[in-house]
């Protein structure tokens, strides 16, 4: 039997086994919180607190900015203390609203909805976009948004992304084993908005008691389908588990709903069930802290502003010294220099390995050996684009499709001359894409 | 966080496999051809072996240590280069002449050109010819047992009958390695399954020889004629050791399919209308510079490209 997936791809070693079977476990932030006011894809957030405020638990401190925007809860109660800029993930210095935790956790009112079934599909979008959801999965693009094509008819897949391909990761696994059914009731709101759609649950086959789990949930349910894919980087790419559960092909210049498919992350389905049904803002998820240089690897339900160091801490710290601290996975995350960062709504994990084996490796000579081409997902041929971006080369680039690429690091992982090959893809990729707009 | 953490761009790990692992692999699979060469012709082979090896990396050494370059000869390419050198000259030939070979493939076709991953030829097969051309007699002239006779394929092109049998052992004159069919396919079924090669490149290149010969070889469909024309010469030695060098071949899938076609082609071109009875080497030295023009012709479509041109007619002919 062949599992269903996609052309191209590879396989890292994945780690998951580390923190895979550790039950998450609640952890409340200490000191003062950051909640930067870009968290998503689109205008960051405008602040609507100001100094001296007090704030509750799962109250607004900014709105979204625009259309393609999202706003931010305070995650804790307690007072404002400022606006401030502060370091992210990736690096970038960004403002933040600055809220002393009282320790207290008083929650705002929300209202909970007795029967979802009787709101109406503006109601629920309207919720949605409310309770700032975005996508949690790492691009954290603004739900509503994605929830609202121009053809809603037209969507015949609602695709939940369970494929957790990214190495080390266990948080989505963890919420698939502990509360699938949160995960199948948002898909069933999901589905209320698109009445064509079939709801189609994309898991790799390393999990095989998430796809028991949720095979068993949803045997009654006549418009929802479990789907096994394989194991393989990067199976969770958006056009690539299109590809895996539809076997539709869609491009950079398009979006899923082109293609009738609306893809979203488990842990955003989860935070679309609690907007929905209990009308509580997004203010808390799952985050892994892994890695074989830190002491007690685990799944924490962190409240969406606790930093990194807090969660190293709770971890119990490192146990060896560590080379290379990763927000994300080792694919595609970010490294960092200091874990005094907050968390945000797309931050997933925190990787602290105790070896850097990447980064000491000397790049030589392209011997054209083509792994990089066996290996992306996007059918290019990477080691050309890369010698483009370092020649300068922005039209050839183009031709050859480089501005496909999804950066997913299958070709860096593969080459055998060690070259640097999706950081070059990446940064004339960034270049073009500015060019495109300047003109 | 007293120690300094590491920031690099993503991916932050890597498989183990580089360069040096698949020349090692290379040789490795090269390790059945090369001591059956050794048993089948003596310790000629053995020392013709290790000269030419040993040409090959001191003249990379040299030239880089002489232009101040980085010292390249770990990553074992110039090893593969010698090795499969020797393979490809006869047991007889003086010493000097692989050695010359050596320097030729290195300094001329490779390090001018660039080096590793520069060369637009393949360097073994680059001085191959060059002995060819410059010292025909001694490198067209196969001893075996004793006995200065033809090779296989040039007992056929006059007319003659040869047994296959001993073709596939490998019983017979020829280059040191390229006489035993089964030490070879042992070595590229090594290769196939350590990932280095696939069956595009070798595929296509035996199978459209095979047409090539069942449609031009003169024998119609002579089952032993054209089995001895593919277990026969350099053509398996060529097929999963040489068409398949990476540098010298296309990085496009399609690429190397057009290439084996062209390969297949051009060594049944040159084995059944050319004066010589052997081909594989032109085919596949000339077929090396048609590599840029084949990869800009089958720069593969993007994933989800054709899709989308599809649908734009689509969407233009609702409009319409």
């Amino acid at each position: 039997m062949s599992l269903k997936t996609f052309k191209g791809g590879v396989h890292p070693y994945d780690g998951k086994e580390l923190s895979k079977d550790k039950e998450t476990t609640k952890l409340l932030p200490e000191g003062d919180l950051y909640f930067p006011v870009s968290q998503h894809i689109g205008a960051p957030a405008k602040p609507i607190v100001q100094k001296g405020d007090t704030v509750l638990a799962g109250q607004m401190i900014a709105e979204a900015g625009g259309f393609v925007s999202s706003p931010i809860f305070s995650s804790v109660s307690g007072t404002v203390k400022g606006i401030e800029k502060c370091r992210t993930s990736v690096g970038d210095m960004v403002d933040a609203i600055v809220i002393e935790n009282d320790g207290n956790y008083t929650e705002a009112a929300f209202d909970e909805v007795e029967d979802v079934t009787k709101l109406s599909k503006e109601e629920i979008v309207e919720k949605i976009k409310n309770a700032g959801v975005v996508g949690m999965g790492g691009a954290g693009f603004p739900t509503h948004v994605k929830l609202s094509p121009k053809e809603p008819d037209k969507i015949e897949y609602i695709i939940a992304n369970c494929a957790e391909c990214e190495p080390y990761l266990t948080s989505d696994y963890r919420r698939m084993m502990e509360e699938p059914e949160k995960l199948v009731a948002g898909m069933k709101i999901i589905l209320q908005l698109f009445d064509n759609a079939k709801g189609c649950f994309g898991v790799e086959d390393n999990k095989p008691d998430a796809i028991a789990k949720l095979t068993e949930l949803v045997k009654d349910e006549p418009r929802m389908e479990v789907v096994p894919l394989m194991t393989k980087y990067p199976q969770g790419g958006e056009r690539q588990l299109i590809k895996a559960v539809t076997d539709r092909e869609i491009n950079a210049k398009m979006l899923p709903a082109d293609a009738g498919c609306i893809v979203d992350n488990v842990e955003t389905i989860v935070a679309i069930y609690h907007a929905v049904k209990l009308g509580r803002p997004l203010t808390d998820r799952i985050f892994t802290v892994t890695g074989d240089a830190v002491s007690d690897p685990r799944n924490f339900r962190i409240k969406i502003g606790t930093s990194f160091s807090q969660l190293l801490e709770a971890a119990g710290g490192l146990k060896n010294p560590a080379e290379k601290l990763i927000a994300g996975g080792p694919m595609m995350g970010f490294a960092l220099f200091d874990t005094n960062i907050p968390t945000t709504k797309t931050t997933s994990a925190l990787l602290c390995m105790t070896v850097d084996e990447a980064s000491k490796y000397e790049e030589t000579a392209c011997i054209n050996c083509g792994r990089c081409v066996e290996a992306c997902p996007e059918s290019l041929i990477p080691s050309r684009l890369a010698d483009f971006s370092q020649q300068k080369r922005m039209e050839e680039f183009e031709k050859w499709y480089g501005l496909e690429c999804i950066e997913c690091g299958s070709c860096s992982f593969g080459c055998p001359a060690r070259r640097p090959l999706a950081q070059a893809i990446k940064t004339m990729k960034k270049d073009a894409l500015a060019a495109k707009r300047k003109k | 966080m007293d120690n300094i953490l590491h920031v690099t761009s993503a991916p932050h790990v890597r498989e183990k496999t580089d360069t040096q692992r698949i020349m090692l692999y290379v040789i490795i699979s090269l390790l059945p051809a090369s001591i059956f060469g050794i048993y089948n012709f003596g310790w000629r082979a053995l020392v013709m072996i290790i000269i030419s090896i040993g040409s090959c990396v001191l003249s990379e050494f040299c030239y880089e240590k002489l232009l101040h370059k980085k010292i390249t000869i770990k990553d074992l390419s110039a090893v593969v280069t010698g090795l499969l050198l020797a393979l490809n000259v006869p047991h007889t030939l003086p010493f000097w002449m692989v050695a010359l070979g050596g320097v030729f493939a290195i300094i001329v076709v490779k390090m001018l050109f660039g080096g590793l991953g520069q060369n637009f030829m393949n360097p073994a097969l680059g001085a191959r010819c060059f002995l060819v051309i410059s010292f025909t007699g001694a490198m067209t002239s196969f001893t075996y047992d004793g006995v200065t006779g033809a090779t296989p394929l040039a007992l056929l092109k006059n007319g003659e009958s040869v047994d296959v049998m001993s073709m596939l052992i490998g019983r017979t004159g020829g280059t040191i390695g390229e006489t035993s069919a089964i030490a070879l396919l042992l070595g590229a079924i090594i290769l196939i399954l350590l990932g280095v090669i696939d069956l595009r490149i070798p595929g296509t290149y035996i199978i459209t020889f095979a047409i090539f010969t069942l449609l031009f070889g003169g024998h119609g469909f002579d089952l032993n004629f054209l089995v001895a024309e593919i277990v026969g010469g350099g053509l398996l030695l060529g097929a999963f050791f040489m068409a398949t060098d990476y540098v010298t071949s296309p990085i496009t899938p399609l690429g190397k399919i057009i290439f084996g076609i062209i390969l297949g082609v051009l060594t049944g071109i040159f084995r059944f209308f050319g004066p010589s009875a052997e081909g594989v080497s032109y085919a596949i030295i000339f077929s090396n510079l048609l590599v840029p023009l084949i990869e800009k012709w089958t720069v593969p479509r993007a994933f989800g490209i054709v899709k989308e041109k599809k649908e734009k007619k689509e969407k233009g002919g609702e409009k319409a």
